[in-house]
């Protein structure tokens, strides 16, 4: 199932945050979005995944998610938004119950979710007493228990350290190549951008809008750390993007 | 930085974080009660403390004792303990349902809250006869009482713990589709809990205090009959035992609560 966002315009009252955003999420791509602080790009997720409604323009679906498929839109939050009073199985069962899916079947794909984050021996856990990244890792299995046509990746490793974030981005790529999914994801970081991006959508600073689309062809199994190539794209991104970045640094906030 | 003059002693860095995190220290307060009844004890023997002002915390304790062997202080206790345990659930439930519509609807918060506002600072005593009219004399009255005073800050308390929930997780439920019911019943309710339960350790202490006062008016048995009766007659010894049931049973409530919430907010440590 692809995404196409068709001019895509947002304003939260007077203060216009998106700006004519048109652009294909393609079935089994990780599209990442990046730009300034500010410029929406959380927004736009909020937006793609009909968490919020768009002023102008529409998000389509096309193409039918795929058998099996429980959230077509499903979202990894940056701050996790794990249920403190429930278990790791807990969590994931959360999101199953609503479905009808108990006992031994969920069970079965509580599993699985939590053997493809090397989460098995974490089961019984509460939140508290995980660290930063597993508990990430519970919230990637959750929705991976869904079976997500898309998923929704809002800046997913940015309240971790940078080690942890390093070894998630591992964990991710090692996931996708298993089983390719598709995924928007945001980020404020290019390094994670070009690790893990099929395609590259840079936005301006407020009003958000699309400045460059890159691809990079490279597998993403093949993206060690240090290649020149890569460093080359990041360097290009950056800068494209820096004095933006500053000016957007500098403005005050009222939003 | 350094003195030009002669090289300075290295002073240790003064400690200076600590505090700010209280521990549990049992025997503490046992220690408090036992001290302040063991002074009294001591200044009414010696005669420091007047029998006038003070009861002799022994005789309190004989007192108790026949009130135990006659056989009155079930006959006390019961029906005040049901007064307390019906009027408390009725309004506790109430003030919990209305709590959680008024976070959860801005047409019930905006219809509620003026009200619940208005209806707070009432002193409920003041109503008792108003009670009577309307519920009669018998325990209905006393349920209502009770209920109405225990109402108002179980709503204020819930309202305020629902508003408390983290929106993001509320936001999250959504995400994955999670209906209406789901949400409140798996997100709201659980993450509203610890407000909830702290809530209900005032309620729960008002509802006892609107117990007697329920009593004081048209009960022949009852704590707060009792104590009544006692008061009258200037009977210290009688009024000091009612009082110290009254202080046992606000005690027993907060524990139980206590482990309410050990038992349903393991999660928090």
């Amino acid at each position: 199932m692809d995404i196409r966002l068709d001019a895509i315009s947002h304003s939260y009252g007077d203060t216009e945050v998106l700006r004519d955003i048109s652009l294909d999420i393609p079935n089994g791509k990780i599209v990442c979005f990046v730009g300034p602080s500010g410029c929406g790009k959380s927004t736009l997720l909020r937006l793609i995944g009909g968490l919020e409604r768009a002023t102008k323009g529409r998000v389509l679906q096309l193409g039918t998610p795929p058998e099996g498929c429980l959230n077509p839109l499903t979202y990894v939050f940056q701050d996790f938004a794990l249920l403190p009073w429930r278990s790791v199985h807990g969590n994931i069962s959360l999101v199953l119950e609503d479905h009808g899916i108990k006992g031994a079947q969920a069970d079965t794909i509580i599993a699985d979710v939590l053997a493809r984050t090397k989460l098995s021996d974490f089961s019984k856990a509460l939140p508290r007493q995980l660290s930063g990244g597993m508990k990430q890792r519970v919230a990637i299995a959750r929705a991976l228990a869904v079976k997500p046509a898309v998923m929704l990746m809002d800046e997913p490793l940015s309240a971790l350290d940078s080690q942890t974030r390093e070894l998630l981005m591992d964990d991710l790529v090692a996931l996708w190549t298993r089983q390719s999914f598709t995924a928007a994801y945001v980020t404020h970081n290019l390094a994670e951008a070009v690790r893990l991006g099929h395609r590259i959508v840079v936005l301006s600073r407020r009003p958000g809008e699309v400045r460059e689309i890159v691809e990079i062809d490279m597998p993403l199994a093949d993206r060690s750390h240090g290649n020149t190539k890569l460093e080359q794209t990041q360097k290009h991104l950056w800068d494209m993007m820096r004095d933006e970045a500053r000016a957007a640094d500098e403005e005050l906030l009222d939003v | 930085m350094s003195d030009a003059t002669a090289p300075t002693q290295p002073i240790e860095v003064r400690f200076r974080g600590g505090g700010f995190a209280p521990k549990a220290r049992r025997w503490v307060g046992l220690f408090v009660f036992v001290f302040l009844i063991g002074i009294t004890e001591i200044g009414t023997r010696q005669g420091w403390i007047s029998s006038l002002t003070l009861p002799k915390p022994s005789d309190v304790l004989a007192t108790f004792g026949e009130l135990w062997e006659s056989g009155l202080l079930f006959k006390h206790l019961i029906p005040s303990l049901s007064r307390l345990a019906v009027g408390a659930a009725i309004g506790a439930s109430i003030g919990i349902a209305v709590g959680i519509m008024i976070g959860l609807f801005s047409y019930v918060r905006a219809g509620m809250v003026p009200l619940v506002a208005a209806i707070f600072p009432i002193p409920k005593i003041a109503l008792l006869p108003l009670f009577v009219i309307w519920f009669g004399i018998d325990e209905a009255s006393k349920y209502a009482l009770i209920a109405f005073g225990t109402f108002t800050p179980t709503v204020v308390a819930t309202y305020g713990a629902v508003d408390n929930v983290d929106r993001s997780l509320i936001r999250m439920g959504q995400s994955f589709g999670l209906s209406w019911l789901s949400i409140v019943r798996k997100i709201v309710l659980p993450g509203a809990m610890p407000g909830i339960l702290s809530g209900l350790r005032i309620s729960l202490a008002i509802a006892i205090i609107l117990l007697v006062a329920a009593e004081m008016l048209g009960a022949e048995y009852g704590i707060g009959a009792y104590i009544l009766e006692a008061g009258s007659l200037y009977d210290l010894e009688r009024l000091f035992a009612g009082v110290v049931i009254l202080s046992l049973l606000g005690v027993i409530l907060s524990t139980v609560i206590g482990f309410i919430e050990r038992r349903l907010l393991g999660w928090r440590a």
